[in-house]
This record gives C-alpha cells, sequence and structure tokens, in this order.
C-alpha cells in the first residue's frame, strides 16, 4: 500500500474508532457468540493503547485470578513430573493406598499399585498438549473459514456457511466416537486433531460476523480501492483490528478441547499407551474407586480440569473487559 | 421466510446424507472382522460348520454383496426402519435395544436440558440486575460449566450414595423390584434416575446463566433500554423488554447445546450404570458390536436433527425480525 | 413554560481524570421560543441535552441548578427525575432509528410505555392516531414492528413518541443529521408544527448545522468547548453575530448562488481544546484573530444588547 493511501487509511481509522460508540442495530442473526461478535467489533479498536490496556490488565481481578490459576497448573505440569518418583502406570507401590509422604505416594496409589501423583502430572501434561494442539487447529480452521465467509460474502460466503452449519449439527460427538473406534491406536496429536477439526464450527460463525462488521467500515473500502489483495487486505486490516477476539476466541477453543478430551478419554477413545486424566477416572469408575472409597484417585483429576477450565473462562471475561473499554466498570 | 426454511432443511438434509455414509463405513472401516468374531463366540469346533456359520452370517449380514450394493441396502433398510442385529446380543434386532435404553436416556435429557435452561436463564437474569448475586453466580457459573460431565458424576455418586447412602449407586431401579406401573416402581426409578440427572442440570445451568446474564446486559444498553429510560418507564419494564429479546438467542443456543448434552450423558450414564443409550454405546464400543453402534448413532442423528427442525421453528414464531425481513445472509 | 439554567456543570468520569464537558452554562428558555443549540462536535449540547433528561453512565453532576417553570428539577438524582420525564420534559434522541424494541408492535409498546407511567393507554390512543395521521403516517403503523419501517417512518414515530403526552420542555438531539436535506426539511418544519398545535411548549434543537436553525429557531445558542459563547436571535445570530467565533462560523458558511473561484473555502484554523484540564480564560483566545491580554481572564456571558449574550472581552 501506498505511503499516502497509507496514512489517509490511518486517519479514516481514527474517525471510525470515533464513531465506534455510535450504537449498532443487531442484524438478524442472535447467536449469542455472534451478537458479542458485533459489539466487540463496534468497540475495540483492536491493540490501541497498548499500556492502557496493560494498566486495565493488571487490576483486573478476573483476569488476574484466571492466569494465575493456568499458569500455576501450567507449572506444575512442566515441573511436577521431575519430583515424581514413579512412572505413571508402572506397579511400584503398595495398592490402594491413601496419600502418603512415605515410598513418594503423594497423591496415594491405585487399587492396582501405581502411583496416582505420577499420574496426575503426566495427566496435566497431556492436557496442555490436547488443549493446545486441538485449540489451535480449531482457530485456524475457524479463522480461514469465518475470515473467507466474511470477507468474500456472495456465492462463497454462502458454501462456507452450509459446510458450518452441517458440521454444527452433525452430533459431532458420535462422529468422534466413531472415527476413534476405527483407530485402536493412536496418540495425543491425532486425538487434537480429531478435536480440532469438529470445534471450530461456533468459531468460524463468531469470526464471520465479525468480519462482516469490520468489511463494513471505511478503511476497508480504501484498501479495497486502492487495489489491494483480498489476503492481503484481510491480514493488515482486518486481523489486527480482531487479534484481541481471536485470542479470547483461542482461550474458549482451548478450553473446549480440554473437556472433549477429558470425555473421549473417559470412554476409552483415549490416545493409546498414556494415561491422561479423562483415562485416570476412566479407570477409577472401572477400578471401583468408588467402592473402595479411593477419592484421592478420583478427586485430582477432575478437580485440575475444573479449575484450568474454569481458570481460562475467567481469563477470558477479565480480557474481555480490558479489551471493550464499555465493559469496564468504573 | 420460505428461503430461510428451504436451507435449513438442505442443511439437515446434507448433514443427513453425510452422516449415513459415515455411519454405514465403520464396520467397514473397522479393523478386524465382525462376522468372524461373532462366529468365534459360538464356539464352533467343526471347521465345516463354522464355515458355512460365516457365509449365512456373511449372507444374513450382506457382506457377501459388493461395497456399494450394500450402501444401498443400507439405505433400504433404513427407509425400512430395519437397523441390523446385534453382534454382541445375538439375536436381538438393534431397533430393539435402541427402543428399550432410549427411553431412559430420554428422561433424563429432556428434563435437564428444559429445566437448566429456564432455571439458567433466570438466574442469569437475576445476576445481570444485581452486582452483589452477580459477583458469586458468576464465578459458580463458570465453574460449573468448565467442570467434566463424569467427574461431578462421580463426585456426586460418592458423596450421595457411598458416603451419605442418600440415592442409589446406579442402574436404572433396584434388582430385586417387580417391573410394572405401580407405584413403588415409579418411586423407585424416579429413586435411581436423581443422581444422573442432577449432574446434567448442574452442569447446564452454569452455561445458560453465564449466557442469559451476557444477554442481558447487552440488551440493557440497547438504544431502546436507554429510550425507554429516558421516557421514564420503570426499571420493571425495561428489564422486562430485555430479558425478553434475550432470550432470542438462547433458543437458538439450546440447539447448539445439544452435543455437549449428549455427550455429557453418555459419560454420566456410564458412571451410573444407567441403562441409556450412552449406555449401550458404551458396552458396544468396549465388544466391538459395530450394527449396535451404527444404529445408536443414526438414532441419534435423527434425533438431533429433529430437535435442531423444532427449535429453528420456534425461532421462527418468536423472533419477528426473522418472520418479517429475512433476506437471505446478514441483514 | 420556562427553563432556567443556572451555572450547571457535568462532567465526565474517565480514568485519566474528569472531562469538563459542560463547564458551567447559564441561560434562560421563555415560555414558546424554541432555542436551537449548535456549536462544532464535542462543544457540550449534546451533553447538555442528555443531562437535563437523563444522567446516565460516565455522566457526573458537579453543580448547578435547572428550574422548570420555577420549579427546580433534581437532575443529579435519576430517581426523582423519573416523575418529571415524559411528561414534563421530553427527548428525541439522536438515535431514533433504533430507540424502539425490535420485537414488540409499536402499538404494543406505547401503550405498555403509557401504562408503566401509570397513563391509561386507551384514553391517549385516538391522540396517537391522530398525530400519526398529522405527520403522515397511517395508523397501520401501530401493528407494525420497527424493522418494517423505514428509517424516516421511523424518525417520525419517534418524534410523535415522544411528545405524546405534551411535555412543556422537548429536546431534539441531531435529529436531523442522518437524513437527506428534503427530509430534513420536512422534519424541521414537523417540529414547528408542534408547537403550534400546543404538543410542545418549548425546544432545545441540538444540531450542528446553523442552516437548519436559520428556518425554525427562535433564538440560537451558540457553544464551544464546554461554554456558552453567545446567544442571540437567529436572525442577529445569522446576519450580525458578535463573537469571533460566531463570526468565524457564520463567514466560513460558503453562500448559495454564489461561485467561487479561485478561492479557498477557509475553515477555523486550529483545533477545540481539550477539555481533560481545560486552558484557563476564554476557551477560545488560541484561535482567536482578537485575541488580547484580558482573554486569559475568562469572560463573563453578559447581556451586551436586549436579548443578546455575549461571552467576550471585545464585547464588552
Amino acid at each position: 500500500m501506498t505511503e499516502k493511501a497509507k496514512s489517509t487509511a490511518k486517519r479514516t481509522t481514527g474517525k471510525t474508532s470515533e464513531k465506534s460508540d455510535a450504537p449498532v442495530t443487531p442484524a438478524a442473526s442472535d447467536i449469542p457468540s455472534e451478537r458479542r461478535a458485533k459489539k466487540a467489533a463496534v468497540t475495540s479498536t483492536g491493540m490501541g493503547n497498548a499500556r492502557e490496556m496493560v494498566y486495565f490488565a493488571i487490576r483486573n481481578r478476573k483476569l488476574v485470578i484466571g492466569l494465575i490459576i493456568v499458569v500455576f497448573f501450567a507449572l506444575f505440569a512442566i515441573f511436577g513430573p521431575y519430583f515424581a518418583q514413579h512412572k505413571p502406570l508402572a506397579y511400584t507401590s503398595p495398592p490402594g493406598h491413601a496419600p502418603t509422604l512415605s515410598h513418594g505416594n503423594y497423591f496415594g496409589t491405585d487399587y492396582t499399585g501405581r502411583d496416582i501423583y505420577a499420574q496426575f502430572v503426566g495427566g496435566l501434561r497431556l492436557l496442555f498438549e490436547v488443549g493446545l494442539i486441538g485449540g489451535s487447529i480449531a482457530a485456524v480452521i475457524g479463522m480461514i473459514v469465518g475470515f473467507t465467509a466474511g470477507y468474500k460474502a456472495g456465492y462463497v460466503d454462502e458454501i462456507l456457511t452450509m459446510i458450518t452449519n452441517v458440521t454444527l449439527c452433525l452430533p459431532v460427538f458420535a462422529v468422534i466416537l466413531v472415527i476413534s473406534s476405527y483407530m485402536p491406536v493412536k496418540g495425543v496429536v491425532t486425538e487434537a486433531i480429531f478435536i480440532g477439526s469438529i470445534s471450530w464450527p461456533w468459531a468460524a460463525r463468531a469470526l464471520r460476523a465479525q468480519t462482516f462488521s469490520l468489511t463494513s467500515r471505511e478503511f476497508v473500502s480504501l484498501a479495497r480501492l486502492s487495489g489491494e489483495r483480498s489476503w492481503k487486505i484481510i491480514f493488515k486490516e482486518i486481523a489486527p483490528n480482531m487479534s484481541s477476539y481471536l485470542f479470547m476466541m483461542f482461550i474458549l477453543l482451548f478450553g473446549g478441547a480440554i473437556l472433549i478430551a477429558a470425555t473421549l478419554d473417559f470412554i476409552g477413545l483415549g490416545p493409546s499407551g498414556t494415561m491422561s486424566l479423562g483415562q485416570m477416572l476412566q479407570y477409577a469408575v472401572s477400578g471401583s474407586a468408588l467402592v473402595l472409597g479411593l477419592w484421592w484417585w478420583f478427586v485430582p483429576p477432575g478437580l485440575a480440569i475444573m479449575l484450568i477450565v474454569g481458570g481460562a473462562y475467567f481469563m477470558n471475561v477479565g480480557l474481555d473487559e480490558v479489551f471493550n473499554p464499555r465493559l469496564r466498570e468504573m | 421466510m420460505r428461503r430461510y426454511f428451504a436451507r435449513k432443511l438442505i442443511t439437515y438434509g446434507i448433514t443427513f446424507f453425510a452422516a449415513v455414509t459415515v455411519d454405514w463405513a465403520i464396520p467397514h472401516m473397522m479393523p478386524g472382522d465382525p462376522i468372524a468374531a461373532l462366529v468365534g463366540r459360538l464356539g464352533v469346533q467343526d471347521q465345516a460348520t463354522a464355515d458355512a456359520l460365516y457365509r449365512s452370517f456373511a449372507k444374513a449380514f450382506r457382506q457377501d454383496i459388493p461395497l456399494w450394493k450394500q450402501y444401498f441396502y443400507f439405505w433400504q433398510s433404513l427407509f425400512h426402519g430395519d437397523l441390523g442385529i446385534s453382534i454382541m446380543q445375538f439375536p436381538t434386532p438393534v431397533t430393539t435395544l435402541i427402543s428399550r435404553s432410549a427411553p431412559y436416556t430420554l428422561s433424563l435429557l429432556i428434563p435437564a436440558i428444559l429445566l437448566s435452561w429456564y432455571v439458567g436463564n433466570k438466574v442469569g437474569a437475576m445476576a445481570a440486575r444485581r452486582k452483589g448475586l452477580d459477583n458469586t453466580v458468576l464465578p459458580i457459573s463458570y465453574l460449573l460449566t468448565a467442570t467434566p460431565y463424569m467427574w461431578l458424576a462421580i463426585l456426586l455418586a460418592w458423596l450421595f450414595a457411598f458416603i451419605w447412602r442418600v440415592f442409589p449407586i446406579g442402574f436404572a431401579y433396584d434388582a430385586t423390584m417387580q417391573k410394572g406401573w405401580t407405584w413403588a416402581f415409579i418411586v423407585n426409578l424416579l429413586y435411581h434416575w436423581f443422581l444422573p440427572f442432577l449432574t446434567l442440570f448442574l452442569v447446564s445451568l452454569g452455561g445458560w446463566a453465564i449466557g442469559m446474564r451476557n444477554m442481558i446486559i447487552y440488551e440493557l444498553e440497547a438504544d431502546y433500554s436507554h429510550y425507554l429510560e429516558a421516557l421514564g418507564a420503570p426499571r420493571r419494564l425495561v428489564r422486562k423488554y430485555a430479558f425478553r429479546n434475550a432470550m432470542l438467542p438462547q433458543i437458538t443456543g439450546l440447539a447448539l447445546s445439544l452435543g455437549a448434552i449428549l455427550g455429557g450423558a453418555l459419560v454420566t450414564e456410564i458412571v451410573f450404570s444407567y441403562p441409556g443409550l450412552g449406555f449401550q454405546i458404551f458396552r458396544a464400543i468396549s465388544n466391538k458390536d459395530y450394527f449396535v453402534i451404527q444404529g445408536i448413532f443414526l438414532f441419534i442423528i435423527i434425533g438431533t436433527l429433529v430437535a435442531n427442525f423444532i427449535i429453528d421453528i420456534a425461532y421462527v414464531l418468536v423472533d419477528p425480525r426473522t418472520r418479517i425481513g429475512m433476506q437471505g445472509g446478514q441483514a | 413554560m420556562s427553563l432556567q439554567i443556572e451555572n450547571l456543570k457535568v462532567y465526565y468520569r474517565t480514568l485519566a481524570g474528569d472531562v469538563q464537558a459542560l463547564d458551567g452554562v447559564t441561560f434562560n428558555i421563555a415560555d414558546g421560543e424554541i432555542m436551537g443549540l449548535a456549536g462544532e462536535s464535542g462543544c457540550g449540547k449534546s451533553t447538555l441535552g442528555n443531562s437535563l433528561i437523563y444522567l446516565a453512565g460516565r455522566m457526573k453532576y458537579v453543580e448547578g441548578r435547572v428550574l422548570l417553570d420555577g420549579k427546580e428539577l433534581p437532575v443529579w438524582n435519576i430517581r426523582e427525575m423519573n416523575h418529571h420525564r415524559f411528561k414534563d420534559l421530553s427527548i428525541i434522541p439522536q438515535y431514533a432509528m433504533s430507540a424502539m424494541n425490535p420485537t414488540r408492535k409499536i402499538g404494543k409498546m406505547t401503550a405498555e410505555l403509557l401504562e408503566s407511567r401509570g397513563i391509561d393507554s386507551h384514553a391517549v390512543m385516538p391522540e396517537f392516531k391522530r398525530r400519526l395521521d398529522l405527520v403522515g403516517l397511517s395508523n397501520d403503523v401501530l401493528g407494525m414492528y420497527p424493522i418494517e419501517l423505514s428509517g424516516g417512518m421511523k424518525q417520525r414515530t419517534v418524534m410523535v413518541i415522544s411528545t405524546l403526552l405534551d411535555p412543556s420542555l422537548l429536546i431534539a438531539d441531531e435529529i436531523t443529521s442522518a437524513l437527506d436535506v428534503s427530509t430534513q426539511k420536512a422534519v424541521a418544519e414537523m417540529l414547528v408544527e408542534f408547537r403550534q398545535r400546543g404538543f410542545v411548549k418549548s425546544m432545545i434543537v441540538i444540531t450542528h448545522d446553523l442552516s437548519i436553525l436559520y428556518q425554525v429557531a427562535d433564538t440560537i445558542l451558540i457553544m464551544y468547548a464546554g461554554k456558552l459563547a453567545e446567544k442571540a436571535a437567529a436572525s442577529t445570530i445569522i446576519n450580525s453575530p458578535r463573537h469571533p467565533y460566531t463570526r468565524l462560523l457564520i463567514s466560513s458558511l460558503p453562500e448559495v448562488g454564489v461561485t467561487y473561484a479561485g478561492k479557498r473555502l477557509t475553515g477555523i484554523a486550529g483545533t477545540p481544546p481539550a477539555l481533560l484540564g481545560p486552558p484557563e480564560g476564554c476557551r477560545f483566545r488560541e484561535r482567536c484573530p482578537f485575541a488580547f491580554e484580558k482573554c486569559l481572564e475568562e469572560p463573563p456571558f453578559i447581556e451586551v444588547e436586549p436579548e443578546h449574550f455575549v461571552a467576550c472581552w471585545k464585547e464588552v
């Protein structure tokens, strides 16, 4: 883009962000994520004032608490295994013991003599792997589909929306079930790919709505007029304005991927040769942990999932307030 | 409006077609030979008899004709309501298995979905009004919605069935009970039903409460709310309008949430050994009973599409904007 | 009715401090007077209009008095102001196009609004229909949803609804800004007609468009950077303004029927001061061609001729 056009675009962007306080009439689509996408498109001005944002970020309780929780578990996942004295799948401890410091069974053992602590920290690592990979895949697909549909509109949009809706309608859980049963041996990455390939539809929808609201703004028309190529416009003009939104979307996908993975693992469709948190729960149920009262076996895994995903959601609410000044309380 | 429904039907049609095709392909993609497994189970010693059995089973399961013909026959049987026969529970037809387990799953799903939706919306609306309430409701709701269903099921089972023996551990009814529509039996059914229901209810509740709270805040900031306030309308009226308008996306949200709660029902049934579709699928996966998996999957697909369609109709009835101004794509 | 505003100050709360959007304004409006309120963006005119009706969100009442027909209006108290809203004073908002609930039929919404204010909607409905007729809308509008109306129709409907209870004071906030020129004329004329028929006693018409005010307003009040600059009869403002800002404003307007060849259209050099920590003295002095040392002291808004108020040391 020529320098002149760039500066004109900058000035227009400035004007547009003033007008962004003007009200927006809700359109016919009323999906919650889409409504919020429209609202976000109107109020957020991208990574506007970075310093102001950091100021707000630090003071936002929800963001800070959520972040602390997630980071805590992430660190636990990274460093925890170094403190494990046993391998997760090794039957090297006295079975059915409550948490104790002796023999290194900090979290106790299961009824076959495997160390819970080792399983737990191993499971945490797997959780973050699946969450990050699965979430990223879903985010990327969602971005591509959403951007393209929102930007190109017309025929392309119709087709992409149809694909999105079909994937949305499909009881994707059932599909995954079926396809997973086909592959008896698989790794974490494969699982993450599955999850990524079914969780993208709602992200695509929301991003499409966002893109629609942004493409109707002047600075994009200007770029188009100056002959800029489509994908360049997407990356240089639209994406920066949506970066905050994309980031929040990723966090939601991250949380969602973790939950789906846990469920898959619990049913028995998890990765082979591993002990993830979902698989711990599976073994706990089939290993009569309830009857035997081995609470240390089933409480920690689910608790970790709940706290990590919950913490991520909290972060998201906080981030929303930081990025969208309108939501901030005075 | 016709265009709106036409598009929806096309989407559903394509989905159905795609899903049925994937569904049909399962046994053919599974490793191992289901027929051989079945024959093996019968434990026939004589090889010739085993071969004969294999051939007849292959015929019964239509494995002896070319693939594309099998696909065609699959659609045919579908329209005749024939979903095949269970391998593990031979010779029970799959449709029988489904009709036995579906009521249990539906008895969990329908009340859980409806109640959690209703209560969640009310709670979310209240939280949107009062800051104090909001500060407690919000974190709790987020934690609830982040809770894995099976974990909550395990916790509830542990607390209420093992530690405080208030509710039974699992299954739909006591094995010792006489089946029949007696009062005692019904009470027993409810007794066993409660914990699984509660699990589904609590986790879904969180999601609805959050959604509603956010939607109401959004509506309260809309222009029409400001106008009413400027004209002195009492908060009551403004809130009433905000609530009504916030409900609309929540209706659409119902359709989107079906997938999640289905998965939740599945794992909850496993934990409580509750004899619904989820439990059946679980056993079928463990035993590689492909035709059962196929059949239940199909049932779920049809059910989901029907539910989606009903929700679409409900939405159009409730939102005047879609009724009047639907101009394909965005307005 | 009469409106007296005494030293009204309304600021906006921001994290960086208070934006002194409306910084001590004092003026009166007589019974039946249509006063135009003009100025550039950010001068405080919308703040003034909105603070009279509903002190929402970030707005903070600092000091000042508002007297309507001799009675004090508790503008700082949102709850108590409710008695007066819609009945004594009303507003046609800037967002009139989206001011009505999209999922409610217009007739039903109005009826519910009236009932909620303790007014018998059945008694008012015939009048409502009559007035809709007056502005050129058929009675079918009552059974329609807002989405079924065009922008202009929605504007007119909101105008009727806002004035349904015959308020003493009507605030019309930028109601012509989003319209084309011929519709602007129609809407402006409608305002005058409302007064003529006694639907409204006095009006404050907020706009940045002086030409509309010339057609419609009796007096014009010019604001600049949160303070009053000049108030006089409309013809006086247009033909013989005395405040330097007003004079520059008027002279920067191109004349109809005159061709400019080889001359550039001059605006007023510079930009208005930031209202977060505004400068001392006269706020226009940085851009004023006549500024001198006295301008470091804030000029009072005084009557230099009958019914002609100016805030400028040069005119004292």
